[in-house]
């Protein structure tokens, strides 16, 4: 069959539903991996002992722990001890607690970069801690951990793909179904590497633009 | 049954497993190196063509998610050049050690770049030629530089490997797969396997800093220049 034929009309329209649901796959995650690692890294810096000790355990289980490992104790292992979650779920679920992780390393480097007076300057003001945290020390800190952020990001478009291993069929999977029934690995692994790569250079195109509007002057 | 006899008597297939894990590490930390630092030589030395060309492949293996790197060639590539019966093992780790090098050069040429450009020219002008002012004085501290930052790699290529279960590589998480689908114990096996990784994590670490600080120099921080 004619390659560009082959791409055209059949394996582009059968990744589309793929597309959609990687998309959907990254919606999900994206958001609370920032605000779950927002919440662990605060916890490590300013929590009490217990607090301290249980999310730098997060960290390092979660960083330490093989992504597809945690994909499969979510999906398989979890059913045995009576909780069942769709893959869907289960590939979100394993990509926020990775994602989180690591964003919350950055985030915690990044308020740690913020000089201590700001804080005592906050209490001496007449703020609470968490008031300092919130509206002082996190404003400044987040917009910090810009540039670490989206290299998670685009880890996270990269490795949406592994949710292909708990049967959700996202781009990789839709990928794979049709090299297996057309034998066509070579085109079609390429065309699925392409919009990946499309995705991540988009993503570094609209990180450069966001870290500019949110620039503090100066 | 219950799960320590389970371990035990699976003990031996788990220790295969990490053998094959730490092997695929290991092989793709090598070509990784092998592949990465040229390429940083090349992207910061290189003539025009050669720098384009080596960016070309920073930005297409570090787009492409490893399992469809993965995928490409175990399916595709390595069948149309003949190479079909090569074992998946070898394929894991060519492909991880591909990967990995977009990663190392990138790294490499960091530590380059922070070389102040005077000692290039210091070098030269003692009748050293390109090559020489390179291998004699730009890499030895350029390497000495980069070593914290490629042993970031080792935790990221150990977790890595265990992609490589998707095209059937026997390494530690196919073989706790294999456990789980005989003995029906899912959770605790799992676990374990976890743990095993963690152990990898943290003695590779602990070993990599005793390299760093064995080959520190005393009072060479920063570039110096």
């Amino acid at each position: 069959m004619d390659q560009i034929a082959f791409i055209a009309e059949i394996l582009l329209p059968a990744l589309w539903g793929g597309f959609v649901v990687t998309l959907g796959l990254i919606a999900w995650t994206a958001p609370f991996g920032v605000l779950i690692g927002a919440v662990v890294a605060v916890g490590r810096v300013y929590g009490n002992r217990p607090v301290r000790f249980l999310s730098r355990a997060y960290v390092t289980f979660f960083k330490g722990c093989p992504l597809l490992l945690l994909l499969f104790i979510l999906y398989f292992g979890l059913p045995s001890i009576g909780i069942s979650l769709s893959p869907f779920v289960a590939a979100v679920l394993g990509f926020i607690f990775c994602n989180s992780a690591y964003d919350s390393e950055y985030i915690r480097g990044s308020i740690r970069s913020i000089k201590e007076g700001q804080f005592t300057a906050g209490l001496a003001l007449g703020m609470t801690r968490g008031q300092v945290i919130r509206h002082v020390i996190l404003p400044q800190a987040m917009r910090r951990s810009i540039p670490g952020l989206v290299n998670e990001f685009v880890y996270l478009i990269k490795y949406s793909s592994l949710a292909y291993m708990i049967t959700v069929i996202e781009l990789t999977g839709a990928g794979k179904m049709v090299a297996t029934r057309y034998f066509t690995y070579n085109e079609t692994f390429f065309v699925v590497g392409m919009v990946y790569l499309f995705l991540v250079t988009l993503t570094t195109i609209g990180a450069h633009l966001l870290e500019r509007r949110v620039a503090i002057p100066s | 049954m219950d799960i320590s006899a389970i371990l035990i008597d699976w003990f031996p297939f788990l220790v295969t497993g990490i053998i094959a894990t730490v092997g695929l590490v290991l092989s793709a930390l090598g070509v990784g190196f092998v592949i990465g630092l040229p390429a940083a030589i090349g992207q910061v030395y290189g003539s025009r063509p050669v720098a384009f060309l080596i960016n070309v492949y920073v930005w297409f293996f570090r787009g492409l998610p490893l399992l469809v790197l993965l995928f490409l060639f175990y399916f595709g590539i390595f069948p149309a050049i003949g190479l079909g019966d090569v074992s998946p093992f070898i394929v894991g780790a060519f492909v991880l050690g591909l990967h990995g090098g977009a990663y190392q050069a990138e790294i490499f040429r960091g530590a380059i770049l922070s070389i102040g450009e005077g000692q290039m020219t210091a070098a030269r002008s003692l009748g050293m030629s390109r090559t020489q002012a390179i291998r004699h004085v730009i890499l030895p501290q350029a390497l000495l530089i980069a070593l914290p930052g490629w042993s970031n790699e080792y935790p990221t290529v150990l977790t890595d490997t265990s992609v490589c279960y998707a095209i059937g590589v026997a390494e530690l998480l196919t073989r706790a797969s294999v456990i789980v689908s005989t003995e029906y114990v899912a959770m605790p096996i799992y676990l374990a396997c976890a743990g095993i990784y963690l152990v990898l994590n943290y003695v590779g670490m602990k070993g990599l800093h005793l390299l760093e600080r064995r080959v520190s120099v005393p009072g060479f921080e920063s570039g110096g220049d």
